[in-house]
């Protein structure tokens, strides 16, 4: 701190505080616990405010725990927001391996150019996109039918369609972690295991998968945190069978009129993600330094 | 052999995976058809792209998103490049405690961001409007800001202030002529990043918004209540706009 103002001066280094501190007290610190307040107090009618009613518990907490729609979407929304990451995670190691590699500089150029343009398009745009490819008289469907794999058109939307859409809108996320840290792992330790008779599932599960832990770990907790979070891609690719849990939280706010509730589960939300993030790092042993990248 | 062919077979796979989505998208803009799709075919056209220019619902959207990435970028460069030389100065400890709460937006999912912000602004009487969305964003945003400068700051040689000092210059000045022209081109890369963000931005704004429309907003709400070809017209427009930059991007990156 002292160094801060022996470095720019008392004005400079003054306002460079201040802005920190605006950043970090009222646009992080103050509306999270805000949050958490009222996620703890009852929906109260303004006369009602202060009174002896105004007091905290866990009872919006509890109603989601014993709600037994909200829960299944809650619990639902973990696994399928797993899976995303999962099936992330699969589609990519190839990729990233071979890009991270094998690609000559030439392709390796190329092919980043080509994934960073999808990134390029925003995430509504991106599941727009699918909605059109999925829709029930859409291309997919027609292809489909005419290569004879199915009979008649299949109803995508629902929890394919949120997949096939999470999947696509967070590939990147996922690759670049990967290529980053398999980009780092020396060919001849690659050539040696060969040499010594691994067979290449071996290879890949012994050397490259280990070498590959932090970047791995990085990509599927940041696939599965926006996963958990998005609101566009089930509100867009889901049906009424395929509700997610920020859908309810919505809900809460802008059509039950129960801000209370909502913070609730808003807060179940953040501690969920909050749990994963720092759990799978704690497993894999990565800095919190080396996410952020 | 056979190994190599199926990779290969995977990685067209992998690109008609990343791309189909894109061309379908982009080519239903020119089919007649009423509801976006390629097949069938009905006729080429280009009304869909007059029907968007002539949508004023859309310019309205438009230019409320380009007013709250304006605002966005002039609050969130001063906070990051604020928050990466306060953080840079601190003691190891601090140092690392400080950091994980400057970065925790970015593994707050977004749709929090937006709720806590709503919430805390509602006891000063604030409701979701233009204001909200630039705070609510700038939250998140001035994260990518502040790890953008730190990474510039490591290439840093400090001497170059001694000697600026020495020779009699200002700390105002030092910082001035010195450390921010080095910083520059980390800040135009944040600012350009900060604009993409903050157009790109729905989960969070969703829930700050109020009765503003920015076009994310414009976008999905055309998909839920009457999408037509007009909506691809303009994603065609956005994509080609966001691709031209990216080119242009990469082009000046390899000049200098």
């Amino acid at each position: 701190m002292r160094e801060l103002y022996t470095r720019f001066g008392g004005g400079l280094a003054t306002v460079f505080l201040t802005l920190v501190l605006l950043w970090v007290a009222a646009m992080i610190v103050a509306p999270n616990i805000m949050m958490l307040d009222y996620a703890l107090r009852p929906n109260l009618p303004p006369a009602e405010l202060g009174g002896p009613r105004d007091v905290r518990s866990l009872d919006n907490i509890m109603y989601l725990a014993n709600e037994a729609t909200h829960r299944a979407i809650f619990f639902k929304t973990v696994w399928a927001s797993a899976l995303v990451a999962a099936v992330t995670l699969v589609v990519c190691y190839p990729i990233a391996y071979w890009l991270a590699q094998n690609a000559t500089p030439r392709q390796l150029g190329i092919a980043l150019l080509l994934l960073i343009i999808p990134f390029f398009i925003n995430e509504v745009l991106r599941t727009l996109a699918w909605f059109i490819l999925l829709a029930f008289r859409g291309p997919l469907n027609a292809v489909l039918q005419w290569a004879g794999m199915i009979d008649r058109p299949i109803r995508w939307q629902g929890d394919g369609g949120v997949l096939a859409g999470m999947v696509y809108a967070y590939i990147l996320f996922m690759l670049l972690p990967i290529y980053n840290a398999i980009e780092s792992l020396e060919k001849a330790q690659i050539d040696a295991a060969r040499d010594l008779g691994a067979k290449p599932w071996r290879i890949h599960w012994r050397v490259v998968i280990p070498h590959a832990k932090a970047g791995i770990a990085t990509g599927c907790v940041f696939t599965f945190m926006l996963a958990a979070g998005s609101y566009v891609a089930p509100a867009l690719l889901g049906s009424p069978g395929s509700r997610w849990f920020t859908e309810v939280i919505y809900n809460w706010f802008f059509e039950g009129g129960d801000w209370n509730r909502g913070a609730a589960y808003a807060l179940v939300l953040l501690v969920l993600c909050l749990a994963v993030v720092l759990i799978t790092l704690r497993l894999f042993r990565v800095n919190l330094a080396d996410v952020a990248k | 052999m056979i190994q190599r062919a199926f990779f290969i077979f995977y990685l067209a796979c992998f690109a008609v995976f990343m791309f189909a989505p894109l061309l379908v998208m982009g080519a239903a803009a020119f089919n007649t058809s009423r509801f976006p799709t390629v097949i069938p075919w009905q006729g080429t056209t280009l009304d869909w792209f007059r029907a968007m220019w002539a949508d004023a619902a859309m310019w309205h959207a438009l230019w409320t998103s380009a007013i709250i990435a304006v605002a966005v970028v002039v609050v969130a460069l001063p906070i990051g490049t604020a928050a990466a030389l306060v953080l840079t100065s601190l003691h190891a400890r601090a140092r690392s405690f400080a950091y994980a709460v400057m970065v925790s937006p970015l593994l707050t999912p977004g749709v929090v961001i937006g709720i806590a912000t709503l919430i805390l602004w509602r006891q000063v009487g604030v409701g979701g409007g233009l204001a909200l969305i630039v705070v609510a964003q700038v939250s998140f945003i001035s994260c990518y800001v502040m790890l953008m400068v730190i990474a510039r700051l490591q290439r840093f040689d400090r001497t170059q202030e001694e000697a600026a000092l020495g020779l009699g210059a200002s700390r105002g000045m030092v910082f001035r002529r010195v450390l921010l022209p080095f910083l520059r081109p980390a800040l135009v890369a944040a600012g350009g990043l900060a604009v993409l963000q903050s157009i790109e931005n729905y989960n969070t704004t969703l829930f700050v918004r109020g009765f503003e429309t920015p076009l994310t907003v414009f976008i999905a709400t055309k998909v839920r209540t009457g999408l037509t070809p007009a909506v691809n017209a303009l994603a065609l427009v956005m994509i080609a706009a966001a691709v031209i930059g990216a080119i242009i991007w990469e082009i000046r990156r390899r000049a200098r």
